[in-house]
């Protein structure tokens, strides 16, 4: 009889579930997130590694704090969605913005943006763009400051000197946010993401043809749009994250639209060129509402 | 790797059309096979067990009364169980023997179910049953209560009485023989299509009689092609039969999967199969229903696939008495059941099957194979329920096209009824969703927390 007591009686699937674990999924997107992330650590130095460095440890620290996950580096890490956070709030701050700011926004990020609206999967704004939105609001001077890369002096974003030529904006050689700058770059890592399923290909496709098309109505210079003030990092990485966008297609399709009529207006007749930050966070507030009303049928559903 | 010719990649566009082509349900998801160990394996006996207990109850409906006493000698194949009661189905002893005790015993699935125990004879007689050569003069009403009386119920996971699944109250033109067995392991319908091909058509020819069915559909996966090939063969002179190759996917062998498959028709929601005109009746359920009518043999024994990935020295098929305690027969395939801590053993699929509690649970009716899962091949248990990352896997891949993520929430929540107008009640139970969760969040138990919280609220309102 010994044995019996020990055999377990959990219930069906009896199989070892698809082995790809919330940890698995992060990771790979903070892979396809390292080509850009070297870039921009080669182009604006070691200050540049010390705001990511900052932000990640920062975001990792005040989530385990809050879940009270401390013992160990694993338990530390859970589920690898707060590194994910820091990283993307990294990747979008100025390089000069330094270590202790950055830190600041990645602790904002976690704290507001995810655990005081329940945690992971319930929060209804991406958290990174939260911390970004909060640093804008507190140091609007400090987030926009940006350093050529090729002279070392301090400059607007691209978007609003236009004194850089779509080529070189589009490769990243321009003063920007440490990894919104290589386009070539982020979209590698996001064709890999797409390969291996981890994001929708309708909310970047949409985000980026809205953009194109509004640009083009306004009769702005569309390559600037595109490739500048963090678009493509938001398109690919931010606006497809799984929590805070719809999970029917044609609610993508409708959020990537939304993002990107938004971030073109908002650049176009706002007071600030903060298009893409804010655009996604109102279409993050929409999400609810595309989940709720534009529901598949189910089978035999009249 | 292969080296991506123009041939090959040839070769794959024209394999992903035919995949294409091959009737199939939207959504789902591509299991690991495992068939292969058990799946040429012709079907064998075991040495007869010691003692079987027989549940009276292993059917979706009212419990049978039991029809003998303690210290009677009963014959296998006699009945032992009935009730009057439309909703329910008699059971048969498994064995020859003397009842020693009519109790409560563990079914293995947590629960008590009275139980008929026999202590078998030392020498078992081959039981002899007079078959009915007069049973195409049969009418329709007589072969029901024939069936109902040789306690046939669906053999594939449900146990519903196949007495009440086809009393039908208008003509069903479409019958649809359920030959997909799509989940990993199970190979007993398979054997059963190749070792009993004419059991399976005589079966289904009486359904359709009963039904009024002027066709009959054999949905059979492609990964039987013997099976196929076997049946179409069989059926070549038969012009009201179809033998249908279906993808393999899971759950292909879901009834409204299936259906939908080779129809392409969908019952309305809250609906039944015979809403579309279709009744789906499993491949080993049908050649029992033979064995009923033809040959006047009840359902006390079938076919069990003994599988799973644990170095088991006969994996197989093997035709044992309903009753039998899964010990006896995991014992004599040479399974150490010293060496169990840890395991599932499952009775059924992988997917939808019960992992026992104890091995003194019975084989019955509907279990179509005893898995042995060691800790490795299983996932462990849910510790916590993690938040739902809204990755969407689950709504991606359930069959039924519901939302398990909103329903598993709001489940979660202590609000099962706002999971109503989702739909809750139309899921299959495929565990799907479980098992793309990448949260690893129990989504399927959620969903059947919650059927079973509104079920038992509406019996009460009731
Ligand atoms: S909700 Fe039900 S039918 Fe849908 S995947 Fe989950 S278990 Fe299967
Ligand atoms: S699979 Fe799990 S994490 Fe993904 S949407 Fe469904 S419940 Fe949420």
């Amino acid at each position: 009889m010994a044995q019996q007591s020990q055999l377990v009686a959990t219930r069906a699937p009896h199989l070892k579930i698809r082995v790809e674990t919330t940890l698995q999924i992060m990771s790979e997107v903070m892979i396809a997130l390292l080509p850009a992330t070297l870039f921009g650590i080669y182009l604006f130095g070691l200050e540049a590694l010390a705001v990511v460095a900052a932000a990640v440890a920062a975001a990792v620290l005040t989530e385990a704090l809050a879940e009270r996950r401390l013992s160990g580096f694993w338990e530390l890490i859970g589920d690898g969605s707060a590194a994910l956070t820091g990283l993307l709030l990294a990747l979008s701050l100025p390089p000069t913005i330094g270590p202790g700011y950055a830190a600041a926004g990645a602790v904002c990020a976690i704290l507001f943006g995810k655990i005081l609206q329940g945690g992971l999967g319930r929060n209804l704004f991406n958290p990174a763009l939260v911390g970004r939105a909060i640093m804008l609001a507190v140091w609007p001077g400090m987030m926009t400051a940006y350093v050529s890369p090729v002279d070392g002096t301090t400059t607007a974003t691209p978007l609003i000197a236009d004194a850089f030529g779509a080529w070189e904006v589009f490769m990243g050689t321009v003063p920007g946010s440490i990894g919104e700058t290589s386009v070539p770059l982020l979209l590698i890592g996001g064709v890999f993401l797409l390969a291996r399923g981890r994001i929708e290909w309708r909310i970047p496709v949409f985000f980026i043809l809205a953009t194109v098309v509004t640009a083009t109505l306004f009769g702005a210079e569309v390559s600037l749009h595109l490739f500048g003030g963090g678009l493509m990092l938001a398109a690919v990485y931010m606006a497809t994250d799984w929590v805070t966008s719809p999970i029917s297609e044609s609610g993508q399709i409708l959020f990537g639209i939304g993002c990107g009529i938004g971030t073109v207006l908002i650049r176009e007749l706002g007071a600030y060129p903060e298009g893409v930050t804010y655009a996604i966070l109102l279409m993050n507030a929409c999400t609810p509402l595309f989940d709720r009303f534009l529901k598949r049928k189910a089978m035999g559903e009249a | 790797m292969a080296i991506l010719t123009v041939r090959t990649v040839k070769e794959r566009l024209e394999a992903a059309l035919q995949r294409r082509r091959t009737r199939s349900f939207d959504r789902g998801i591509d299991l690991p096979e495992h068939k292969h160990y058990t799946a040429d394996k012709p079907t064998e006996t075991l040495p007869c067990p010691e003692t079987v207990v027989v549940p009276l109850n292993q059917h979706t409906g009212e419990t049978v009364e039991p029809i003998v006493s303690v210290g009677d000698h009963v014959v296998s194949g006699q009945k032992i169980g009935d009730l009057e009661e439309k909703w329910s189905s008699p059971v048969h002893a498994g064995v020859s023997g003397v009842v020693t005790h009519i109790e409560p015993r563990p079914f293995g699935d947590g629960t008590e179910v009275p139980s008929v125990v026999i202590k078998a004879d030392q020498h078992q007689s081959v039981p002899e049953f007079t078959p009915r050569a007069d049973w195409e003069s049969l009418d329709r009403e007589r072969i029901l209560a024939v069936i109902k009386d040789n306690g046939i119920v669906g053999m594939a996971g449900a146990g519903f009485p196949t007495h009440i699944n086809i009393d039908v109250r208008t003509k069903i033109p479409t019958l649809i023989v359920n030959g997909a067995e799509c989940e990993p392991f199970l190979t007993s319908d398979h054997r059963i299509m190749v070792e009993r091909a004419d059991a399976v058509i005589g079966g289904a020819r009486i359904i359709a009689r009963v039904i009024g069915a002027d066709h009959c559909y054999i949905g059979i996966e492609n990964n039987k092609p013997d099976a196929i090939e076997l049946l179409t063969e069989k059926t070549r002179d038969l012009p009201e039969f179809s033998v249908v190759p279906v993808a393999v996917k899971y759950p292909q062998g879901y009834k409204k999967t299936l259906l939908r498959a080779i129809t392409g028709k969908e019952p309305p929601l809250g609906g039944r199969s015979a809403d579309v005109g279709c009744i789906v009746r499993n491949v080993s359920t049908t050649a029992a229903i033979y064995d009923a009518v033809v040959l006047n043999k009840p359902l006390f024994e079938r076919v069990v696939t003994v599988s799973g990935l644990h170095e088991i020295t006969r994996p197989g098929n093997y035709r044992v008495p309903i009753g039998t305690p899964l010990r006896h027969i995991l014992e004599h395939v040479g399974v150490d059941l010293e060496a169990l801590g840890g395991y599932k053993v499952v009775r059924g699929g992988p997917m939808t099957g019960t992992a026992v509690d104890t091995l003194e649970a019975p084989v019955v009716k509907a279990a179509t194979g005893i898995l042995v899962m060691p800790p490795g091949a299983i996932q462990p248990a849910y510790e916590r329920i993690n938040p739902c990352i809204r990755c969407s896997a689950c709504v991606k891949h359930c069959p039924i096209g519901l939302y398990p993520n909103e329903i598993s929430q709001l489940v979660e929540a202590g609000t099962p009824e706002a999971a109503e107008r989702l739909h809750i009640d139309e899921c299959c139970e495929c565990a799907i969703c479980s098992y793309v969760c990448p949260a690893y969040r129990p989504v399927t138990d959620l969903v059947m927390e919650g059927k079973a919280i509104l079920k038992e609220r509406k019996r009460r309102n009731r």
